[in-house]
């Protein structure tokens, strides 16, 4: 289709840089067209109208999230390897399965160890 | 320069399309949403309220631009435009045709959904730079729940891989115009399959019943609490579009693409399957309440990344036997 | 100097990069020092497409800006980073040492890039039309690096547990 590989990723750079270019001039239409009256009260933040709480919006988060961050990582790397065992499939066979059987059942072993610590439970 | 002149000539037709749609479908899930309650919805501006979603753009154009006071600005107004070039990003690598398409990339899957991961970034962004309370909030279940379900969409997305034996999206789709649409046949893979793409994905795009990110009734409007005008505009545009484009990826890896079954393949197939499934997505979005956050949690790791390791296993299993 | 289509935008991308890169250091705030990763990421990526090492492209994304990006986002929303308080004494401790293995590292590679001097590339790899592709990379990965490969599911093992190690102390 192309020459050169790294020429199929030329019409991609420049869908983007048109999406760019697009966006930035969308979101500065309102500032193009729309009043400017600033006042104190108009750019405190809002809070379902009442006065915003004393203190940063800015604060420290549950530990949670970090888990939910941290089993996602893992289990994204997981994925990134089953792409090219899959498209390397049928080349491989019985062999490739037994490979990532091994290295699947490694992680699944993880995941139920997760499972059993009360981890996956968003309540806590 | 022939790459630079196709990529601008279809940019430019995506860019609109995307926007037509966006802007239509507004109106299309307006007066659904209305019929199944019972009402009208827009009726007043043009026929029938069609001219509706222009009239919305033009009151939004008018609107004063405010950015709160103690906003990362900068961070503030980069926010809204990335979540839009993320979502046009994804738009770029999707095959309509064999030959409507900006680049069919042999990496065509993972760059879809590399750059459908990435697109939680701009929203948590969003809802830091705000400095909002209810914004930040927002932020961090938008991307605690993004991330969470990337993982069976990208165990899902594995299985038309496999089944194909490639990660050209226009290989894919290929081999199902010569073989089955996966969701006819093995059918206990594609259709599981599949539903977990479907949910996955609208969780991604933190629509309703999965938009606990925004929780109108206990977040005010999560991470676009604090936008205005054109700024909003572009969010609400990002989930249209990523939704759109999401269904236009399900609607190639799973159902086909351009292959019209017994009858001549073409474009209108895959422009078909699309718009039926963006609107099957809204059916489920008015007629399902949304659950809440555990819920949604425990429906990812519990139900959802199990089954879908297992279906990657399954898939394996059928390829070497029969394939 | 004239330079090829290839190598300009090469040079425009490595110095992208570098500017990103720059601005991960200078942004007073861990969260824009983040996002300034980012956009560096992006730019890596770029320049990985443009070697034609597809995979690593793609993988660059989806992993770092989409996933080790959000881990550095949720552990600096836990330590509530954003406060960085008074400014200290100008000379400290770590200050001295960070400086010192900067520079020695700057020396090493100024040393390394006068060694270097420009061979011809024999077997140009890009003229392979497979370089790259995911078949290659997993056809290597899945024979030949068979061993490290099952290792890393052991590390990610490691990494699982840690996790609700550090996170779940009490149950």
């Amino acid at each position: 289709m192309t020459s050169s590989p790294a020429a199929s990723y030329l019409p991609i750079a420049v869908v983007l840089l048109l999406a760019v270019a697009m966006g930035a001039i969308v979101s500065s239409l309102s500032s193009l067209f729309g009043p400017k009256n600033p006042n104190p009260v108009k750019s405190t933040i809002f809070e379902a109208g009442s006065e915003p709480a004393p203190g940063t919006a800015r604060q420290r988060f549950a530990v949670k999230f970090y888990v939910v961050a941290l089993l996602f990582i893992v289990f994204d790397v997981e994925t990134v390897f089953l792409y090219p065992w899959a498209v390397n499939f049928r080349a491989l066979g019985w062999f490739g399965y037994a490979e990532m059987f091994v290295f699947a059942a490694t992680l699944v072993v993880g995941l139920v160890y997760v499972w059993k610590k009360g981890a996956l439970s968003w309540e806590t | 320069m022939s790459g630079f002149v196709h990529g601008l000539s279809y940019g430019a037709v995506i860019v609109t399309v995307l926007m037509t749609v966006t802007a239509f479908s507004l109106w299309f899930e307006r007066k659904l949403a209305a019929r199944m309650q019972s009402r009208l919805g827009p009726t007043l501006v043009g026929p029938a309220g069609i001219l509706q979603p222009i009239a919305d753009v033009l009151k939004l154009l008018q609107k004063e631009d405010i950015v709160p006071l103690k906003a990362d600005a900068v961070l503030f107004n980069l926010a809204p435009p990335v979540a839009v070039v993320c979502a046009i990003g994804v738009a770029a690598a999707v095959p309509f045709s064999p030959t409507v398409v900006a680049a069919d990339l042999d990496v065509g899957v993972l760059y879809v959904l590399a750059i459908g991961a990435v697109t939680v970034l701009p929203v948590f962004t969003a809802g830091w730079a705000s400095n909002n309370k209810l914004a930040l909030l927002g932020g961090m279940r938008a991307v605690a729940q993004s991330v969470s379900y990337e993982v069976p969409l990208v165990l899902a997305a594995l299985v038309p891989v496999i089944l194909a034996g490639s990660m050209r999206i226009g290989a894919i789709v290929q081999f199902q115009s010569d073989h089955h649409w996966f969701v006819a046949w093995p059918f206990f893979l594609g259709i599981p399959a599949f539903v977990i793409f479907v949910l996955a994905m609208l969780a991604e795009a933190n629509r309703i019943p999965f938009d606990i990110p925004e929780a109108e009734s206990e977040l005010v409007a999560g991470v676009t609490t604090e936008y205005t005008g054109m700024k909003f505009a572009l969010f609400y545009m990002a989930e249209y579009v990523h939704t759109l484009v999401a269904s236009a990826v399900a609607s190639a890896l799973f159902l086909g693409g351009w292959d019209g079954g017994p009858f001549r393949p073409g474009l209108h197939w895959m422009v078909l399957k699309t718009l039926f499934l963006f609107a099957g997505l809204y059916w489920i979005r008015w007629t399902l309440l949304r659950f809440r956050s555990d819920q949604l949690m425990r429906l990812c790791w519990r139900y959802l990344v199990p089954s879908s390791i297992a279906l990657v296993a399954t898939a394996g299993v059928w390829v070497v036997f029969v394939g | 100097m004239n330079f090829s289509v290839s190598e300009a935008v090469f040079l425009l991308l490595a110095f992208a990069t570098v500017f990103s890169a720059s601005l991960v250091i200078a942004a007073r705030n861990p969260i824009n020092s983040a996002m300034a990763l980012v956009a560096t990421f992006f730019f890596l990526a770029a320049i990985y497409a443009q070697l034609l090492a597809h995979t690593i492209a793609v993988l660059q994304i989806l992993v770092y800006a989409g996933a080790i990006m959000v881990l550095f986002l949720f552990v600096i929303m836990l330590l509530s980073l954003t406060d960085l308080g008074a400014p200290g004494p100008r000379v400290t401790f770590h200050r001295v040492v960070g400086g010192a293995a900067a520079f020695g590292l700057f020396v090493a590679l100024v040393l390394a890039l006068l060694r270097w001097h420009a061979n011809p590339v024999t077997g140009r790899p890009g003229s392979g039309l497979r370089f790259g592709t995911l078949e290659a990379v997993g056809g290597l990965l899945y024979t030949r690096w068979l061993l490290p490969f099952e290792a890393v599911s052991l590390l990610l093992l490691v990494a699982m547990v840690g996790a609700v190690v550090v996170a779940k102390p009490r149950v």
